[in-house]
């Protein structure tokens, strides 16, 4: 404990001393280890089990970074960050990257000085009534009593609908979505309004979860993505075509099942062949050896895999693709081409 | 004339009183329905505790343990009851229980791969050997400081305590805790050998200023260069695995066992005569008590981050409880204070009329008396700050508190609340209880009739 104050002592000394800091790759391979940012827990996107051990939809982001980076899925220091702590932390270098469902937006991306490298999750803000209300639209929610986490873009997208729709409401501000919940069933609100993937998330707790509906209207967009700080290309890069290798994956078929078969050569097609190194030279171009793409994808499979497992229709959480399918089944997962 | 005598002349033996009027029916006659409204308003209350208890009651023994998801108590419930309402699902707390009271922290340091339902063939240390060591160690260093009848070899131990709790807690060399030791004895070295040649203010100077930069500069390589000849150390854990009661327990012991030596100081030194002391001291107080403490731990964890130039390993934990124990200290000082301020002038007198120097009066009169009379105050700081820990969590540390919301994200567990917070409740009560009950104790024992 006292020799952490020594280090930082003398890492002032050294960093006054005029030793520049090398790029974040460079830093995380000497390392051995990957500082990911995440949430403290949301379901089915970051929660730690009962070893201690963290599973979910963003921490498996982080996994994929490490594996193609550190040739280690477990090689990974996941750090709970809060909505307050996150952008501090990843602006301060605590953390290399953030993997913790926020969504990009201008401000954070042009006046916080991050590089949003993708969108992981397409998300939306949404209501949940009891079904008892018999309300079938947001639209005819004229006079309701609605919970609503405070300090959030929630908050103000909420005052932005109803205000265009020219309707009134009354909020009811609350801190946590965990009191949310609460204040929900107790009847304290009519209707309570979050992201849409939080909303099947707490439906799936209730008991009844058959008497609450969630609405049809999905009244923002919130493009959740892992992002890094501005300014490193090369640490950006490594984290955005991680994310993009899992989403080209699922287009091109390469799956858990069968990506040992097909990265034991090149085979019939070459962008599978380039994106699993069998062929090309990306991953030389990315810093990294050829089979990085291999690894990020075999840890945990390709994004639908990954979305299947952590937060699919087969999990409690049970979101649909929707947004999230692939560009060829309507979505608009669209992975820029490994050439 | 007869000798009739009107005047009896032994005494009629004692006629028991009315039944009414003792025992459990007098107690209850007098106590709880001497008039009309205070009848009305037993009855009242019975009900009111009647209805409390009875659903209290229920809801925490009627319940369910043996589940692996709060769907499944759901399921049992249904089945046994026919009704979900009104039964706790202590599932939860039987899935989580080590998470909540050691956080993440390893329960085989030295064997990474495993786990407490796995654990490793041979040769290992009993699970969470080293956090209930320095538990354990804990009460033994505690002993001998609150009760008076331990022996006082076990001083010792008190002692070491400090230097024992780090190394026990996050492992690694042994040296590294013993050249921290080190340095208060070269602080007490130098403070006796130059003594005699230089007076008594250089000499404090000294004895301070060497450990600070012994402890700046030297010891850590020192400490490396011993290792690399005599390696002697344990596996070190990560202060991120720190969480759970675990985490409370530290930061609370720490803050509460520095802040009182240095809210004395600060408390001394606010009534000093010097005016550089006085006004240093002065401002750290009041600086300190007019900034919340969630502010403070922001500054440690948000803050110091931005100041510091990236790359910065400063821990975390150590930062939160230097912030934890100068706010604690701060508010330990005006306690203090006011110990100091209730001791009439004489004592003071008195003390200068046996001839004592500023330190010997405050050692053997002034603080005996004013630290007896600040007990309740001394306590009550030490249970806020204890408490005060669980807002670590707001800074993203996983204790108890913060892990709750982990546990939550968990679908298995997602809809628990009034199990886990009972669970922490009943935890943070027999700590806070123990306390609150030992100070009572410390008052009664040193009552000595100056009222």
């Amino acid at each position: 404990m006292k020799k952490s104050v020594i280090l930082g002592v003398a890492t002032i000394a050294a960093l006054a001393a005029g030793a520049a800091a090398a790029g974040t790759v460079d830093d995380v391979k000497a390392r051995g280890k990957l500082n990911c940012g995440v949430a403290t827990g949301v379901p089915g996107f970051a929660s730690p089990d009962a070893n201690g051990e963290w599973q979910g939809f963003d921490v498996a982001v982080c996994r994929a970074v490490a594996a193609a980076v550190l040739d280690d899925p477990s090689a990974v220091e996941f750090i709970p960050t809060t909505g307050k702590t996150r952008f501090t932390a990843l602006a301060s270098g605590e953390i290399d990257m953030l993997a913790r469902n926020t969504t990009w937006t201008f401000s954070r991306d042009v006046d916080l000085k991050f590089e949003f490298v993708g969108v992981n999750y397409y998300d939306g803000q949404g209501f949940m009534v009891p079904k008892a209300l018999g309300v079938s639209s947001a639209k005819e929610l004229d006079g309701a009593t609605v919970c609503i986490q405070t300090g959030t873009t929630t908050e103000l997208n909420l005052a932005d609908f109803f205000r265009i729709n020219n309707m009134s409401y009354e909020p009811v501000p609350i801190e946590t979505n965990a009191e949310a919940q609460q204040q929900y069933l107790a009847g304290a609100c009519d209707v309570y309004t979050t992201d849409a993937s939080g909303l099947a998330a707490t439906r799936a707790t209730f008991e009844n979860a058959g008497d609450h509906v969630i609405l049809p209207e999905i009244i923002s967009k919130e493009p959740l993505g892992p992002l890094v700080r501005h300014g490193d290309h090369e640490w950006g890069d490594v984290v955005r075509w991680t994310l993009n290798a899992l989403i080209a994956a699922e287009e091109l078929g390469v799956t858990s099942a069968n990506i040992d078969e097909l990265s034991s050569g090149p085979g019939d097609n070459p962008e599978v062949n380039r994106l699993l190194g069998t062929e090309g030279t990306l991953g030389e171009m990315l810093g990294l050896d050829a089979t990085w793409a291999q690894r990020a994808i075999k840890v945990g499979g390709n994004y639908g895999e990954v979305f299947a497992k952590n937060i699919g229709e087969e999990t409690p959480i049970g979101l649909a693709r929707g947004l999230n399918a692939q560009w060829t089944d309507g979505g608009l997962l669209y992975a820029p081409p490994f050439r | 004339m007869s000798d009739v005598s009107f005047v009896r002349t032994e005494m009629l033996p004692e006629k028991a009183p009315p039944a009414s009027e003792v025992g459990v029916l007098g107690w209850i006659r007098h106590n709880l329905f001497s008039s009309w409204l205070n009848a009305i308003l037993t009855i009242v209350s019975l009900f009111f505790i009647y209805y409390v208890l009875s659903n209290i009651l229920a809801w925490t023994f009627q319940s369910v343990w043996n589940a692996n998801s709060l769907s499944e108590c759901r399921e049992i419930m249904m089945a046994t009851w026919g009704d979900t309402h009104g039964h706790a699902c202590w599932g939860v707390i039987k899935d989580r229980w080590l998470q909540l009271l050691y956080g993440f922290y390893p329960p085989y340091p030295a064997h990474p791969d495993a786990t407490w339902s796995n654990p490793p063939e041979t040769g290992a240390w009993p699970a969470y050997f080293r956090p209930n060591l320095t538990f354990i160690l804990l009460l033994v260093a505690i002993a001998p400081v609150l009760f008076t009848k331990v022996p006082r070899k076990l001083l010792f131990v008190t002692a070491a305590y400090p230097f024992l709790l780090p190394w026990l807690m996050w492992g690694g060399s042994i040296w590294g805790p013993l050249m921290v030791a080190a340095g208060f004895a070269i602080g007490y070295l130098a403070y006796k050998f130059v003594l005699p040649v230089a007076g008594s203010l250089i000499a404090m100077i000294v004895a301070v200023a060497l450990p600070i930069l012994w402890w700046l500069f030297a010891a850590g390589s020192v400490a490396d260069a011993i290792n690399s000849v005599i390696p002697i150390g344990i596996a070190s854990v990560e202060s991120r695995d720190f969480g759970g009661f675990m985490l409370a327990i530290l930061l609370g012991v720490v803050a509460i066992g520095v802040s009182l030596p240095i809210g004395i100081v600060l408390a001394l030194g606010r009534q000093s005569d010097l005016m550089i002391v006085k006004y240093l001291c002065v401002g750290f107080i009041e600086f300190i008590r007019g900034v919340p403490l969630i502010t403070l731990l922001f500054v440690a964890s948000l803050l110091l981050n931005l100041f510091l130039p990236p790359g910065t390993n400063f821990d975390i934990i150590l930062r939160v409880m230097i912030m934890m124990t100068l706010f604690s200290a701060a508010y330990m000082a005006e306690v203090i204070r006011g110990g100091l301020a209730a001791l009439p002038r004489g004592q003071y007198e008195g003390a200068d009329s046996l001839g004592l120097n500023y330190w010997q009066a405050q050692r053997l009169i002034i603080m005996p008396q004013a630290l007896k009379i600040s007990i309740p105050g001394i306590v009550s700081t030490f249970i806020g700050i204890f408490k005060d820990t669980t807002l670590v969590s707001i800074i993203g540390l996983f204790d108890v508190i913060g892990l709750t919301n982990g546990i939550r994200a968990d679908t298995a567990w997602n809809g628990v609340y009034w199990e886990l917070f009972a669970f922490i409740g009943v935890l943070f009560f027999v700590v806070c209880f123990s306390m609150s009950r030992y100070s009572m104790y410390l008052e009664r024992k040193l009552q000595t009739g100056h009222r």
